[in-house]
C-alpha cells in the first residue's frame, strides 16, 4: 500500500515536499497507521514523528491522515483509501516532518487554569462528590490534549492567539462542571471577552475529529449557557 | 492598544453581551421577515398604494422600527466578527469597521425617515 508523507527538515530542505513509501499491508490486517509509520521508519530512518503509548492515551501521534486530524495509533489502515496521505497537524508550526510545535496550544490551555481551585479549608479526607456530581464530568475529563480538534478549528486558524480553541475550552468546561471547584465565577469572568470563547462559530470540526469521541462544541455551548445563567 | 481598540469596536466589548444581542435580534428579524412574507403571500402584486397602506398601520411601523434596530445591532456584531476574522492589517480593519458602523447608522435613520414620511 502506498503512503504519501509530508517531509520537511528546516535545516536541509528549502521547502516541504511529499515523499512516497510502499508498505506491505496483508489483506485482512488490522494494522494501525502508527505501525505502518514504524515500518516506514525502518525503510527511512530520517522520518520523524511523535508516538508513545500506541493506544490513544498519550495524545502524541495526532496528525492529518487523508485530510482529517486523527491519532495514527487509533486509525486502522484498512479504514483508509490508498494512497494514504499523511501531513502534520493543520495550522501548526512544523519542527520537522510530522512533529509540530505545541507551544501556543499549551499557552491557550494554561489560560483556562486547568486545575482544581478551592480556597476552603481542606477536609481531613477527600472532597467527596455524589455519583451524579461525578457523572457531570463524563465527556469532559477524558481529553488527552492531542490537539486534533484545535488544529482543525477554523476559528483557531483565524485567531490562534486570541481564541482559546476547543481543547482548552473543553478543559474550562471540565472545571466549571466540577462541584469541588469554587472559582466558577472568576473562570466565567475571565472568558467573557469577545474572543476567548465567543469566537467559536459552532462549526463543529472539533467534534467531528476528536479521536476520543468527545464533544468540545457542546462543552463550549455549555460554557455560554453557564454565563447566561450567572448573568455576569 | 491595538488589541483593546479591536475589542472596543465590537458592539458591547463583551462576548456574552454581543452573543445575546445577536441571538435576540435574530429572533426578532426572523419573526419580522415571516410577517413580511405573509404580507407578500396575500398581496402577490403589491403596488404603491397597498404598500403605503400596510406601512401606515401603527403596529407595522413600530415592528418595522424594532426590526430596523435589530438589524443595526445584529449586523454590527456579525460584520465586526467577520472583519476581525479575515482582515488582519490594523488600519484597513479599522477603516472597514468604521465604515460599517457609519453605514448602519445611516440605514437606521434613513429607515426611520422612510417609515414616518407619510404620517
Amino acid at each position: 500500500m502506498r503512503f504519501s508523507i509530508y517531509r520537511y527538515n528546516p535545516e536541509t530542505d528549502a521547502k516541504p515536499y511529499m515523499k512516497d513509501y510502499e508498505v506491505d499491508v496483508p489483506h485482512d490486517s488490522d494494522m494501525m497507521v502508527l505501525q505502518a509509520l514504524m515500518l516506514i521508519k525502518d525503510q527511512d530512518e530520517t522520518l520523524s514523528f511523535r508516538a508513545s503509548c500506541r493506544e490513544g492515551v498519550c495524545g502524541s501521534d495526532g496528525m492529518n491522515i487523508n485530510g482529517l486530524n486523527r491519532l495514527a495509533c487509533l486509525t486502522p489502515v484498512s479504514s483508509l483509501k490508498a494512497p494514504i496521505t499523511i501531513r502534520p497537524l493543520v495550522n501548526m508550526t512544523v519542527i520537522r516532518d510530522l512533529v509540530v510545535d505545541f507551544t501556543l496550544f499549551f499557552q491557550q490551555y494554561e489560560k483556562v487554569q486547568p486545575y482544581l481551585q478551592n480556597h476552603a479549608e481542606p477536609p481531613a479526607t477527600e472532597r467527596l462528590q455524589s455519583p451524579e456530581e461525578r457523572a457531570a464530568l463524563d465527556g469532559l475529563y477524558e481529553c488527552i490534549l492531542c490537539a486534533c480538534c484545535t488544529s482543525f478549528c477554523p476559528s483557531s486558524w483565524w485567531n490562534p492567539e486570541k481564541f482559546i480553541g476547543p481543547a482548552g475550552l473543553l478543559w474550562a468546561a471540565r472545571f466549571l462542571a466540577d462541584t469541588r471547584d469554587t472559582a466558577t465565577e472568576e473562570r466565567l469572568a475571565n472568558l467573557q471577552d469577545p474572543f476567548s470563547v465567543y469566537r467559536c462559530r459552532t462549526i463543529m470540526n472539533c467534534t467531528v475529529v476528536c479521536p476520543k469521541n468527545l464533544n468540545p462544541a457542546a462543552a463550549i455551548a455549555g460554557i455560554r449557557h453557564k454565563m447566561v445563567e450567572k448573568g455576569s | 492598544m491595538v488589541n483593546k481598540l479591536t475589542t472596543d469596536m465590537s458592539l458591547t466589548g463583551n462576548g456574552l453581551r454581543d452573543w445575546i444581542v445577536q441571538r435576540f435580534s435574530a429572533v426578532i428579524l426572523g419573526v419580522y421577515f415571516f410577517v413580511l412574507f405573509g404580507f407578500f403571500v396575500f398581496h402577490p402584486h403589491p403596488d404603491y398604494l397597498i404598500l403605503s397602506e400596510f406601512f401606515s398601520v401603527t403596529w407595522v411601523r413600530v415592528f418595522s422600527l424594532i426590526a430596523l434596530l435589530s438589524l443595526f445591532l445584529h449586523a454590527w456584531v456579525g460584520v465586526w466578527t467577520v472583519i476581525t476574522d479575515y482582515v488582519k492589517p490594523f488600519p484597513l480593519r479599522f477603516l472597514l469597521e468604521a465604515f460599517t458602523i457609519l453605514l448602519l447608522i445611516i440605514y437606521f435613520f434613513w429607515g426611520i425617515e422612510i417609515l414616518w414620511r407619510f404620517v
